[in-house]
């Protein structure tokens, strides 16, 4: 008994030991993005209660995968409430992967907005096109929680100029995201020339889009494409750039 | 130097090789159960398995297959440590094998060290082969949508194949996954060492396996309790017993699930891998003293 009760005081002396060190590495973990996201009672509703226990339980990455497949069987079905559900699921399982935002962002902005607008049950355009409006937002509102949590990855600030490009038709944005996208480390080469090509089509911003393309003309043939050269032309022409300093 | 110290070597008080011959017997006698290969099988199989992911796109399925596979790798070794650790010592106290070594020169924590020494073997060769598994199914599937990507892309300029070909690199196998096995290795250790604990007081196998389970989910719950307990002063004393309890008691599970962030493509700074791996071998020597001392006043 007293062996006992003196073990137990080894194990209590060695819990408060070891507090502060897994105090400080939880800190570490916040501080360089492994903090696992807060698991609520908004997220017990959101998973049930199985869920949840085993999203506690370290099995948060493979629920996660499971949530995903089925929404891609959602998807596969065009049942798109539960694509929706089910992303949000997902996307507070793992707010870390920015795949997941992506993905989820797609099958609404695209997807589902596509099939919002060409939905035979709903006979007034009017309320076909606020459907697919309202898609977009959704689309646009995920890429962005993705970007609050995942503030580094290039790939959620391109979707969300992409969005912005082909569903608002918001050059100006389309082009300030791929801005984002070309600054974040690892980002694609062409991210910076997508975002003068955008710039290119904002009135009030010719001449900050030449200067941005002609810089990139003037780095060599890699960036010489044929998009590049035609929008640089078409500058060079509507600002009346003297002939002796156009391409050839 | 008389005849009869010729003949019987001066007995040491510490010997490695006595741990290491106790510890490959219970190697041996692990790796001849059932439970050993129904796990290790179930796990190899999932991992295998994941090859079949068709249907997604490179990036959807690489990241499905690391979770899978890790997830698995994670859940078989633990449950491994587990099962593995709760019936070493009901076992050889049954079949009275344990009266035949401690008969013998052998101190009690050179048993228990031995033992437990033998089921981290087992953890790490169990862990090796599904990492060895799981590297070639994802080095595979990366070489193939590598090869794909070339031949789909040889008309387009160098530079757009350089970024589809990096994509495809960079959602593949990386070094930062051997990390996040080994910090799945240190987690299935740690478990290893704390069943080991209770089996040592514990009367069945069952309720070794039973604490064992509530154990891990409170372990991945703690960090959350001892959060809420130290930054909380203004909660009842009831809820801060309660919650102290859990925080001085348990261990922090959850402190070693960095696979979902590596998974992810966070990058483990090396300084939070090596506080992680000094807080799991901090543990698992605490955990392996308590053992070892509750061990000496067991009544054999």
């Amino acid at each position: 008994m007293s062996r006992g009760l003196f073990v137990l005081a080894i194990i209590l002396l060695f819990g408060a030991l070891k507090l502060p060190a897994e105090h400080a590495l939880a800190r570490d973990h916040s501080e360089s993005h492994f903090a696992d996201p807060e698991l609520n009672l908004d997220v017990r509703e959101k998973l049930g209660q199985l869920g949840f226990v085993a999203a506690l339980s370290g099995f948060r990455a493979v629920l996660a995968d499971f949530l995903f497949v089925q929404a891609h069987v959602a998807w596969e079905r065009t049942e798109w409430g539960r694509v929706l559900f089910l992303f949000r699921q997902v996307t507070t399982l793992q707010p870390h992967v920015p795949l997941f935002w992506d993905t989820a962002a797609w099958h609404m902005a695209w997807n589902a907005g596509a099939a919002a607008i060409n939905d035979p049950s709903q006979p007034r355009q009017a309320l076909r096109v606020k459907a697919q409006r309202n898609y977009f937002a959704l689309g646009k509102d995920f890429l962005e929680r993705g970007i609050k949590n995942n503030p580094k990855n290039p790939k959620l600030y391109e979707s969300l100029a992409m969005l912005y490009r082909d569903k608002y038709n918001d050059h100006a944005h389309a082009s300030e995201f791929y801005r984002k996208a070309a600054d974040c480390p690892g980002a694609p080469s062409y991210d910076k020339r997508f975002s003068a090509y955008e710039l290119s089509y904002c009135d009030g911003w010719e001449r900050q889009a030449y200067i941005q393309l002609r810089q990139l003309y003037d780095e060599g043939e890699n960036e010489r494409l044929p998009t590049l050269i035609k929008r640089l032309k078409y500058l060079e022409v509507k600002l009346n750039v003297p002939r002796d300093l156009r391409i050839p | 130097m008389s005849a009869n110290d010729q003949r019987s070597p001066k007995h040491r008080a510490f010997s490695f090789g006595r741990i290491a011959a106790i510890a490959a017997n219970t190697l041996t006698e692990l790796t001849r159960q059932r439970v050993f290969y129904v796990l290790l099988i179930f796990g190899l199989a999932l991992i295998g398995s994941s090859i079949f992911i068709a249907q997604f796109t490179f990036q959807q399925e690489f990241q499905i297959l690391k979770d899978v596979s890790l997830g698995a790798m994670s859940i078989f070794s633990s449950l491994l440590a587990i099962i593995a650790s709760a019936q070493l010592l009901s076992q050889d106290i049954d079949d009275r094998t344990i009266y035949t070594i401690l008969a013998k020169p052998v101190p009690r924590f050179e048993y228990v060290l031995g033992k437990l020494a033998g089921v981290l073997l087992l953890l790490a060769i169990s862990l090796a082969a599904m990492a060895v598994l799981f590297a070639a199914v994802l080095y595979f599937r990366e070489q193939a949508v590598l090869s794909e990507t070339t031949r789909e892309m040889n008309r387009a300029p160098q530079e757009q194949l350089n970024d589809a070909l990096n994509a495809v690199r960079g959602a593949g196998l990386n070094t930062d996954v051997f990390a996040g096995v080994a910090v799945i290795f240190l987690k299935a250790c740690l478990l290893a060492a704390l069943t080991l604990l209770v089996s040592t007081f514990a009367t069945t196998n069952i309720f070794t396996v039973t604490v064992m389970v509530f154990v891990y989910v409170i372990g991945h719950l703690q960090a959350t309790a001892r959060e809420y307990w130290l930054q909380q002063p203004s909660a009842g004393w009831a809820a801060r017993i309660f919650l102290g309890a859990i925080a001085l008691i348990f261990p922090d599970l959850q402190a070693f699930n960095l696979v979902d962030q590596i998974v992810a493509g966070v990058v483990i700074p090396l300084a939070i891998f090596t506080k992680t791996a000094l807080l799991g071998i901090f543990y698992v020597v605490i955990y392996t003293l308590a053992a070892i001392l509750v061990f000496y006043g067991k009544e054999l």
